[in-house]
């Protein structure tokens, strides 16, 4: 029964068509070969991330793919190192932002009265700041350190998810399925786990996904500030930030940009296609065009 | 206070100056988390061994006092406008961001503009143009407007357009050796049209192009993909369908019709746009060295110059908030739905 809500049913009708659309095609392939360059760097990079070879600043060209940076090492191997450090460490924030903001989104929609309050406007006070500026504030005041970036673009996601959620739980709140869950006797944590939850995973996964993009942004950005990852670690963004110094040699920011680019944009693109397999006005189009 | 309007702006006034608070008190916060001592940052080696020197100093500074006492000295301190001094400029906080703010506000502004323009137009051509080619490649655009990292994208710019195609000026916000227009607004752009100097309004133009476009790019995607939407969610109404029934010209439809009720959300999509300009200038005006907000606070998170980091974080904070709260009474007073929910 509580499989069977508004989302379930149309995930498993819908997205097959949805997925068939060039966009999502290449967002998945694109997105599966980071991952599997991610799990395989050690047997894919021909070279050590870190080892400091001759020549220093040298242009793409065989033995050196991508070239070398100002400290004689490998780009495209330290690309490939890179995706280890920036994939999992994007992927983690946004569940983590899920989890956080979706729990907070649900109690604020469920409970209500100052439960509600305190946690929407706390969200509101995240929302009222630019988001590099706040995560760059909060990255400040911890200290430059990766696990410190992670956490001020934390700070930063959860109230989207907090907002999202609580729109979401306040229209299933009062649904028969629900109340009759209580009238059996269900205690308020387990009517929110077992009825409420599962029926506004849907849009929250879409959000979710589009949100992977936005978050390696902020990541990298705040490495690209100093206020991220640490030499010698091959974080793109920090990558990018090293190229600054030694622009006219180009290849040492353009290929960690490409990296992030490229990873962004097949989340944006797995992200557009899920909302539109998911928004029953977009998804009747595909449905047309299918047929 | 019995119109709904004059209490949606009461209403929503309260909230802003709220939200201000709120924002002073995450900064005052945040400082006060930092691991780092104020007293070794601001104290001389020896001074820090004397206890009574430093008892002295952390009375002059309140440090000695509770902490919710402490927040009330700040506020204090921020209503006569001090931010703390830069711990790299030794100066002001506040002398030194009005000096920046200008030029901040120069380049945003033109990235607004493009972003509205370019934005908007790419958006209803998209929804007209539904399902077409020219949609798909709006569409492909915009997310790639969305996706590509700003900084990278600004070092790229200033490579290909100043280092290799010496199509565009360098870095800064007018030739070197040029004087300034003289200081009207803090714009030069509009310093030197007011002052009739038509060279330095055309190096200025020149030297805006290139980070304005580049800052401009994610906003005119979100735009583009935003104004879509909308557009397309007002051509399936009926009203339209009956416009259209009874013989009105297509650009009347359009424009009467269509384009009115589906431009307004866009107000509010653009004040958050704003935003993400304001955060973009961050990443954008190091690379150009445009010596504008975003460059200052570039300089100080490197550094780790905490009262700077806070300054900018507290100034682009309210400037946000007031900018939302202009939007959403703009908003109010178009749209009067809005004013009764």
């Amino acid at each position: 029964m509580k499989r069977a809500g508004l989302f379930a049913r149309r995930r498993g009708s819908r997205l097959p068509q949805a997925w068939r659309r060039p966009l999502a095609v290449v967002g998945t392939v694109v997105a599966l070969a980071w991952i599997v360059v991610a799990l395989a760097a050690p047997l894919l990079a021909p070279h050590d991330p870190l080892a400091q070879e001759l020549p220093r600043l040298a242009p793409p060209g065989p033995g050196h793919w991508l070239g070398t940076d100002q400290l004689g090492r490998d780009i495209l191997s330290r690309i490939m190192y890179g995706a280890r450090v920036s994939i999992p460490l994007t992927l983690l924030l946004v569940a983590l932002s899920v989890v956080i903001g979706g729990l907070l989104g649900a109690c604020a929609g469920y409970f209500g009265r100052w439960v509600d309050e305190t946690i929407m406007r706390l969200a509101d006070l995240v929302f009222a700041f630019p988001t590099v500026i706040l995560a760059m504030v909060v990255a400040a005041a911890l200290g430059a350190s990766l696990g410190n970036a992670v956490l001020a673009v934390l700070v930063v996601a959860w109230p989207a998810y907090a907002r999202v959620t609580r729109g979401l739980v306040l229209g299933v709140r009062e649904r028969e399925f629900v109340l009759s869950g209580r009238l059996l006797g269900f205690s308020a944590w387990r009517s929110l786990r077992v009825d409420v939850l599962p029926n506004v995973t849907g849009p929250v996964l879409v959000l979710a996904t589009l949100d992977i993009g936005t978050a390696l942004l902020l990541l990298s950005g705040l490495s690209f500030l100093g206020l991220g990852a640490k030499p010698p670690s091959p974080e793109w963004g920090a990558m990018v930030a090293g190229g600054v110094e030694v622009f006219d040699s180009w290849w040492v920011a353009t290929f960690p940009g490409l990296a992030i680019l490229t990873v962004v944009l097949a989340f944006n693109f797995l992200g557009d296609t899920l909302r539109d397999a998911l928004d029953p006005r977009t998804a009747q189009a595909i449905k047309e065009r299918a047929l | 206070m019995r119109s709904p309007l004059a209490r949606f702006l009461v209403r929503r006034i309260l909230t802003a100056l709220l939200l201000a608070v709120g924002i002073t008190l995450i900064t005052f916060v945040l400082t006060n988390l930092v691991p780092g001592d104020p007293v070794a940052a601001n104290l001389g080696q020896r001074a820090v061994g004397d206890p009574a020197i430093v008892a002295q100093w952390r009375a002059d500074h309140g440090l000695d006092r509770p902490l919710p006492q402490q927040y009330l000295m700040h506020l204090e301190g921020l209503l006569h406008g001090d931010l703390g001094t830069s711990q790299q400029s030794h100066r002001p906080v506040l002398d030194d961001l009005a000096e920046s703010v200008p030029a901040t506000l120069e380049l945003a502004g033109a990235a607004i503009l493009v972003s509205l323009i370019l934005g908007v137009g790419f958006g209803v051509v998209a929804a007209l143009r539904r399902d077409r080619l020219s949609d798909h490649v709006l569409r492909v655009l915009s997310l790639i407007g969305i996706s590509v990292p700003t900084f990278w994208l600004a070092l790229v710019a200033f490579y290909v357009f100043f280092f290799r195609l010496q199509v565009t000026p360098g870095s800064g916000r007018i030739d070197p050796g040029m004087t300034p227009p003289p200081q009207v607004t803090g714009l030069y752009t509009v310093d030197a049209l007011l002052s009739g100097r038509w060279d330095v309004f055309s190096s200025a133009i020149g030297h805006l192009a290139a980070p304005a476009l580049v800052l401009a790019l994610y906003t005119i995607g979100l735009l583009t993909r935003f104004t879509r939407s909308a557009v397309l969610e007002v051509l399936g109404q009926d009203y339209v369908r009956a416009a259209r029934a009874k013989g009105l010209p297509g650009r009347v439809v359009l424009f009467r019709y269509v384009l009115r009720p589906a431009l307004v959300p866009v107000i509010t999509v653009a004040g958050l746009a704003f935003g993400s300009l304001l955060s973009g200038t961050v990443l954008v005006e190091a690379v150009f060295a445009w010596p504008g907000v975003g460059q200052y606070a570039y300089k100080s998170a490197t550094t780790l110059d905490l009262p700077a980091v806070m300054g900018v974080g507290l100034v682009v904070g309210v400037v946000y908030l007031v900018i939302n709260l202009v939007v959403d009474v703009l908003y109010g007073v178009i749209d009067p739905r809005v004013r009764v929910s």
